[in-house]
């Protein structure tokens, strides 16, 4: 077949980027070899537009042991174990088809963890939808949540992984780009990590798990274009994922790895066969040679092009011991797997592929592993935002707090998650300590007496107004919500979702809070260990809010962490990271006037929900002084100090306390401030946690000794949450009216659908 | 006690069962899980067997309705016709009513939904080698986690589990909609007990509940002073 530039622009490469490969090559390419160029290269496989950029990370420190490059970052965590834990997203393919699309993203991160040896403890999705009330595309956007979270459950539960945590936010910009973002984490000995680098010459190449079916397609370059009409057609591209047989392949792989006899090994993920192959070899300096007349094929009349390019699930390339093939082959045949031999490991670099005789192409692996193209996009220009710096008139005052404050919490962003979470199993393996709705996940590692802390989180608003800032707070709350179990954050993995990069002042989006996460994790000390890049999140030229979405894990010593739901009556209350007349820092002293509170007030949920409106900056973080209440956090929690904790975000300290009042149990808060009760209740200022503590004295000694500030608000009490002023009470709710909305809001918005579509 | 935990191909509680009586269940009794494979045809050595938690052979057709055609299932009715205790969580619940060890059938869940949450579940028989360590009218904080857990059966098998004492536990407040609450069975030689919470998710402080010990407790028990 010839080359036209037609074809090179189907498969969504460039001139210039064709004129590489024939360079490279030293001749046309031919079909297939242009298919598997324009995977490899593809934005999704060869991180071409990010990647200069992405070098700006730490990714070192004293606990990493495998940075980004393999299949997921691994961290020591003592006594001989470590974790591997990366996230991936599957936004394009879910969007296209729901529960498919999502059910495939849980399958291929936890192939990720368990092609290094680990074996998967722990899931978090973060998920972001367009609204599910109120606007045109409300019923497609519960069929696209109902969807994802059944194929997460579905995979993850059929798997045997608990999905221990998450997020789930709402906002028109996701209407048609939904994010689906997937966290795993797994554990290993450190004497026993595998990683995806062939070696030896000689050495068989063997094939397992899943047969190769059409399905996929091209599934790399969809997730590397923009959405348009079209893409609606694009559902064949999706793969169908079978968790049953993802979990014989972990136990297979496994019990394989044990005998030894394995020198590499990696996942056909985005790419499949042809990804892996070339990966395993440019990583090791060796070349692959394959026949696909041995590929195990789930459908006749294959052509070459469609094995390599085929995302079919569940499928493992495994490079083993010359001579001890039959051991591995033996594991899996006990689990009932397909396991062949299709190629050797040759000494040329190339990867060789041959199809009925003929070899159909032969590229060498560096071309296209490393040398893919690698772009300086332009970005010198503002990041991309519409809305106005101030409010084109004043905040109108509210006439109802409590109406507000129970907006909020039903609001999709406050609500209770538990009409998803509770469609996962969030308890198998017994390794939950603290699950969904805390404020991070707890998860104990048996072999030890360590357990790991991780935390998801993401702010598609602050980061549309201000990147940089948007994307450190996003790893500041992850480390304040560790903080608030005990923990310590040791590293980070980053999902960075974005519209167009080739639109400057979408690059600029991107480039900004790159560098806010670099600049956060490096104060935190916890570098980036691996992550992915989901760009063209763009429908019709309408692109997402940029919404990097970070993933901290921390280490704890094993013990129950500080609950979020008060205990007990009479219990003093303190916020950490708050004094004097100031409920928490909203703007710096010297800028403390009504201009800069407003605007820090425009990023607000209370601003999105109730006003309708976005404007202004996020929240303003002092890095310095987060980090000293996260100090004096986790000596209280250690010390078992805190009856219950829980930070204040979204939604400021009315939410806070909300979620921490139980049907019976509520509090008594007096805050002596001038501002609008509006922004005490509900700024979003970062760098507070709530402590509810029978030893406020030892709080206090604590706090003042981490150079945290610490002030006592009031006291847990019977039945009802009250927060005032010496002179007026703000809100004066039953816990019971707060407890019932915040649960059934969620069924609710969603059960209407039902109404409404049946 | 010597307990073989059931593995199928798609068992994924098969290790908390194996951790909560090897590391949770205490007592001067010795006790000892072990991992039996499906494929397995020998039971012997063995004084207790749990099927465990999971989805066997991926509950493709039905759940529990391939996983009755292994090798070890054959073993399993052998050891039970011999008055050996057999416990099925879970999926292994829906193994033995598929399997024809227990009546009745657990339809999918009331909503469609899969639930994972903790339960209130009262004891009603006391009377079996799993709940003889518990009091008449108990209540039993436990997890449950399935999609397929409705426990379901004509009038006349409801009427008769009742009548013969054999409904081991209801749930409080029932969460997928099983026929008179019932969250647990005894067959009529009550030795076999199928029920659909999982007790061995509740045998260490951390995950927040100790109250699954006393099944295991019972059988341990039970094992050590045989009734038959």
């Amino acid at each position: 077949m010839t080359i036209t530039p037609e074809l090179v622009e189907q498969h969504q490469l460039t001139q210039g980027e064709y004129r590489k490969i024939v360079s490279l090559l030293g001749r046309e390419p031919s079909y297939t070899e242009l298919g598997v160029f324009s995977v490899m290269w593809s934005e999704h496989c060869s991180y071409k537009s990010s990647r200069i950029h992405l070098r700006k990370l730490p990714t070192q420190g004293k606990y990493v042991v495998q940075g980004p490059g393999e299949n997921a970052g691994i961290i020591g965590i003592g006594g001989g174990w470590v974790v591997a834990f990366k996230i991936e997203s599957h936004n394009h393919p879910s969007y296209i088809e729901p529960f498919q699309g999502a059910a495939t993203g849980v399958g291929g991160i936890l192939r990720d963890i368990f092609t290094m040896g680990a074996r998967p403890i722990a899931v978090m999705d973060s998920l972001r939808f367009g609204p599910i009330e109120n606007t045109p595309h409300a019923d497609r956007n519960r069929h696209i949540l109902t969807g994802v979270v059944s194929g997460i459950a579905h995979y993850g539960n059929c798997f045997g992984v608990p999905t221990v945590g998450g997020e789930c936010v709402f906002e028109e910009c996701y209407s048609a780009n939904p994010l689906v973002n997937v966290f795993a984490l797994g554990v290993c000995r450190e004497d026993e990590i595998f990683y995806a680098k062939a070696s030896g010459v000689g050495n068989p190449v063997i094939y397992v798990g899943a047969k190769t079916g059409r399905d996929g397609i091209h599934g790399a370059s969809m997730a590397s274009a923009e959405f348009t009409e079209e893409s609606k057609q694009k559902r064949p591209n999706v793969q169908v994922g079978d968790p049953f047989l993802e979990k014989l392949l972990l136990e297979a792989c496994i019990e394989a790895m044990k005998t030894g006899a394995i020198v590499a090994i990696q996942d056909m993920g985005a790419a499949g066969l042809t990804s892996s192959s070339c990966e395993m070899g440019s990583r090791g300096g060796v070349g692959i040679d394959i026949d696909l007349d041995l590929v195990p094929q789930r459908e006749s009349g294959m052509t070459a092009y469609e094995m390599l390019l085929s995302e079919s699930q569940e499928r493992m390339l495994i490079v083993a011991e010359k001579g001890r093939e039959n051991e591995v082959f033996a594991v899996f045949k006990k689990w009932g797997l397909d396991a062949v031999t299709i190629g050797i490991v040759t000494p040329d670099g190339n990867l060789r592929v041959r199809h009925k005789g003929e070899v159909v192409a032969e590229i060498p692996n560096p071309a296209l592993a490393d040398e893919a193209p690698k772009y300086d996009r332009p970005h010198n220009v503002k990041p991309y935002r519409k809305a106005p710096l101030d409010r084109a008139s004043e905040i109108p005052h509210s006439k109802d707090l409590n109406g507000d404050l129970l907006k909020l919490i039903a609001s999709g962003d406050l609500c209770s998650k538990r009409w998803i979470w509770e469609q996962y199993d969030y308890m198998v393996r017994t390794n939950t300590i603290a699950g969904p709705g805390s404020d991070a996940a707890v998860v104990r590692v048996k072999e030890t007496d360590t357990s790991i802390a991780m935390s998801l989180d993401g702010n598609g608003r602050y980061c549309y107004l201000d990147p940089r800032e948007g994307a450190k707070l996003a790893v500041a709350e992850c480390c304040r919500n560790l903080a608030t179990t005990g923990a310590l954050p040791v590293a980070t993995t980053n999902n960075l979702n974005f519209g167009n990069p080739e639109r400057p002042e979408i690059m600029a989006q991107l480039v900004e809070a790159i560098e806010g996460i670099a600049e956060a994790c490096t104060f935190f000390e916890a570098p980036i260990t691996g992550g992915n890049v989901s760009l063209y999140n763009e429908t019709l030229g309408e692109g997402i809010y940029p919404t990097p979405v970070l993933g901290v894990i921390g280490l704890m010593k094993t013990a129950a962490p500080p609950p979020v739901r008060f205990q007990g009556e009479k219990t003093p209350i303190l916020l950490l990271g708050a004094s004097g007349t100031l409920v928490g820092q909203a703007v710096p002293p010297a800028l403390n006037d009504e201009t800069g509170e407003t605007r820090r007030f425009g990023s607000s949920a209370y601003t999105k929900t109730i006003l309708g409106d976005l404007w202004g900056l996020p929240p303003l973080l002092d890095l310095a002084r987060e980090k000293h209440v996260h100090d004096a956090m986790r000596e209280i929690a250690v010390a078992g100090l805190a009856e219950s904790a829980h930070d204040l975000s979204e939604g400021g300290l009315g939410i806070a306390l909300s979620e921490m009042c139980t049907a019976h149990l509520g509090a008594h808060v007096t805050i002596h401030m001038e501002t609008r009760p509006e922004f005490t209740l509900f700024g979003e200022a970062p760098s507070r946690i709530l402590v509810a503590s029978r030893h406020p004295d030892k709080i206090r000694e604590i706090a003042a000794r981490n150079g945290a500030e610490c002030l006592e608000i009031g006291a847990t009490m019977k039945g009802r949450l009250q927060i005032g002023n010496a002179s007026e009470m703000w809100i004066d709710l039953p816990t019971s009216d707060l407890k019932n909305t915040f649960e059934t809001s969620l069924p609710h918005l969603l059960h209407n659908s039902l109404l409404q579509t049946e | 006690m010597k307990v073989g935990v059931v593995v199928f191909p798609g068992s994924n509680c098969d290790h908390d069962a194996w951790y909560a009586i090897n590391q949770n269940l205490q007592g001067d009794l010795p006790h000892e899980a072990s991992f039996v494979w499906h494929d397995s045809a020998d039971l012997s050595g063995f004084d207790a067997v749990i099927l465990p938690g999971g989805f066997s052979y991926g509950d493709y057709l039905r759940c529990g309705a391939i996983a009755r055609f292994s090798p070890v299932m054959g073993a399993v009715r052998k050891f039970a016709a011999a008055g050996g205790p057999v416990l099925g969580i879970c999926n292994g619940f829906q193994i033995l009513v598929e399997a024809g060890l227990l009546p009745g059938a657990l339809l999918r869940n009331i909503d469609l939904k899969f639930i994972c949450r903790e339960v209130t579940l009262r004891t009603i028989t006391t009377n079996s080698p799993f709940t003889s360590r518990l009091e008449k009218n108990q209540h039993l904080h436990l997890p449950i986690a399935h999609g397929e857990g409705r426990y379901f059966a004509d009038d006349r098998t409801l009427d008769e589990l009742e009548a013969e004492d054999r409904v081991a536990f209801r749930y409080e407040g029932n969460p997928n909609g099983s026929l008179r609450n019932i969250a647990g069975i005894l067959s009529r030689e009550r030795n076999v007990m199928g029920m659909m919470p999982h007790p061995e998710r509740a045998c260490d402080p951390l995950m927040g509940s100790t109250e699954g010990l006393a099944i295991f407790e019972s059988l341990l028990a039970s094992v050590a002073t045989p009734t038959r």
